[in-house]
């Protein structure tokens, strides 16, 4: 694809605090390249903030190569922004043309509480993990990869659950703010191994509990987290995780 | 856990919704093939005759609060369902998604239930009042008296303004289900890799054929159209 550069006006929220009230602010940046990544594209205008004295945009990042999970944002209204399967560091400015105006807002969900202007806290999902994202047997030294049979559907199928990165792109998607796309690529990945059987029961219905105090909403099946999940999990993993519920609630675990 | 907290979580409200939804679809499906009889040739008779089973086989009168708390229970689960849901954002969002990443049907599940909900006061008010509490016109058939609800249906689709509220509730109610068979199968954890494609199809397919015989009975009755069978005797 040809390079070119392209100018544009950034509708940035920005905000304090998690007490403070935000707002947007507009800013605008010439001479972007189309081969810079997103996050490169808000250095570049953090760089000309800090020389001019003001206060740089706070945004979080730390891997740039879309495994980390921390590059939360919502741009025009999606989450990592208009690419499919990817993060925001994935994302490039060829995605936009010359004139655009693009607004930025932070992952908005009570659970999510906004520290500074883009950064919101996900640590709800670590006490979601906290709560029964684990096998409590202690394993000792890595055994051969083999060493256990796993049917080679279930291998995939964990597998594919386990690319989860914990962005929370599927709750900032959600119109109720659900996490259960999150849950149920970890209560799968887990269920669908024999390290996971022993703990299977307690382990759903401690995480599901967890996950409620937690504030996020019910799932109503409309699947925009799938849409936006940068790993693809599949909604069908929702389906696995309500019949592991059920398994376990029915049987009185 | 206990059984106790089964539909108290995030999870166990969806089941709520799903259960009742489903039970609420079985009934459809009994509704549509008795009341299909208006749409043929002796219609009436068919018709009558069929209401009055269903209003006096004790069985299905039992059912029939069964049916009444069905649908209570879905409704207010509905309603508190929605009212959470759109508690766990408290600051918006300036721009949204929309119709990219999800349908316009699914996120409004809860518009198209009050939509469903009006039409279905109208609707108790205009049949179920006059054939279980104030009376109706009476026919007899071999020599014994049968309510005529028949008459009452031709009264009301006489109303120009009751076909449109029908057609209303049956446009409504397809989107509604469009979105929650589908729905309630993936809330009972029944889909997956091969059963997710089958059952989205099975559920468009009755989202629209049943919606839609339903719909072909006000007009059918405004017109006066019938559908000739010979004498092959449609039903009951
Ligand atoms: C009378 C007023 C009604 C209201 C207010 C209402 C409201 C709702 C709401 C808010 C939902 C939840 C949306 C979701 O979870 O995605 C829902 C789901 C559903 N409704 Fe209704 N509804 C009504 C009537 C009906 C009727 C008449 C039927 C069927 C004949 C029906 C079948 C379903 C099904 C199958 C679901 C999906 C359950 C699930 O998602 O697990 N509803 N309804
Ligand atoms: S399911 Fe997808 S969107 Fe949700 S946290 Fe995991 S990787 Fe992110
Ligand atoms: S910064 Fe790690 S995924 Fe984007």
């Amino acid at each position: 694809m040809q390079h070119y550069t392209m100018n544009l006006n950034l509708k940035v929220w920005r905000q304090k605090s998690g007490t403070s009230t935000g707002g947007f602010e507009t800013y605008s940046v010439s001479n972007i390249s189309s081969e810079m990544s997103f996050l490169e594209m808000i250095d570049v205008l953090n760089e000309r903030l800090i020389k001019e004295g003001g206060d740089p945009i706070a945004f979080d990042h730390d891997c740039r190569e879309g495994i980390c999970g921390m590059c939360s944002m919502v741009i025009d209204g999606r989450p990592h922004g208009p690419w499919k399967g990817t993060t925001t560091c994935q994302l490039h400015m060829r995605a936009f043309k010359d004139g655009d105006t693009i607004t930025i807002e932070p992952f908005r969900a009570n659970a999510f509480p906004v520290i500074k202007d883009l950064m919101v806290s996900r640590s709800a999902f670590d006490r979601i993990i906290q709560a029964g994202g684990y096998v409590s047997v202690n394993t000792g030294n890595a055994v051969d990869g083999n060493a256990i049979p796993i049917e080679k559907e279930k291998a995939d199928d964990a597998f594919a659950a386990a690319a989860c990165i914990g962005c929370g792109a599927c709750v900032a998607a959600c119109k109720n703010a659900s996490a259960m796309l999150f849950l149920s690529a970890k209560v799968s990945h887990l269920a669908l191994l024999p390290q996971g059987e022993p703990e299977r029961k307690q382990r759903v219905v401690s995480m599901v509990a967890q996950m409620d105090k937690e504030g996020f909403g019910s799932c109503t099946n409309t699947y925009a987290c799938e849409a936006e999940c940068p790993k693809e999990i599949s909604v069908l993993n929702i389906a696995r995780l309500n019949r592991e519920y059920l398994n376990a609630s029915l049987s009185g675990s | 856990m206990s059984w106790s907290n089964l539909f108290s979580t995030s999870i166990g409200k969806k089941l709520i919704m799903s259960l009742t939804g489903i039970f609420l679809v079985i009934f459809l499906v009994v509704h549509c093939y008795v009341n299909a009889n208006v749409l043929f040739t002796n219609g009436e008779e068919n018709f009558n005759r069929a209401a009055h089973f269903m209003g006096t086989n004790l069985l299905i009168r039992v059912t029939e609060i069964g049916l009444f708390a069905g649908f209570i229970l879905h409704i207010i689960q509905g309603y508190k369902l929605e009212w959470l849901n759109r508690s766990k954002r408290a600051s918006r969002y300036a721009v949204t998604a929309g119709n990219k990443t999800s349908k316009w049907y699914s996120r409004s599940m809860a518009l198209l239930g009050s939509l469903i909900l009006i039409f279905l006061i109208v609707h108790l008010a205009h049949f179920w009042v006059p054939s279980r509490i104030t009376g109706l016109e009476e026919v007899t058939y071999d020599g014994k008296p049968y309510h005529n609800l028949y008459l009452e249906m031709q009264h009301v689709f006489a109303q120009p303004w009751a076909v449109a509220l029908y057609l209303l509730g049956c446009f409504s109610l397809s989107w509604h289900l469009l979105h929650g068979i589908q729905s309630a199968a993936q809330t009972m954890g029944w889909t997956s890799k091969n059963y997710f494609p089958i059952i989205r199809s099975v559920g468009q397919a009755f989202s629209i054929v049943v919606p839609l015989i339903f719909a072909l009975m006000p007009v059918f009755m405004h017109f006066g159209w019938e559908i000739d069978l010979g004498s092959i005797t449609l039903l009951f």
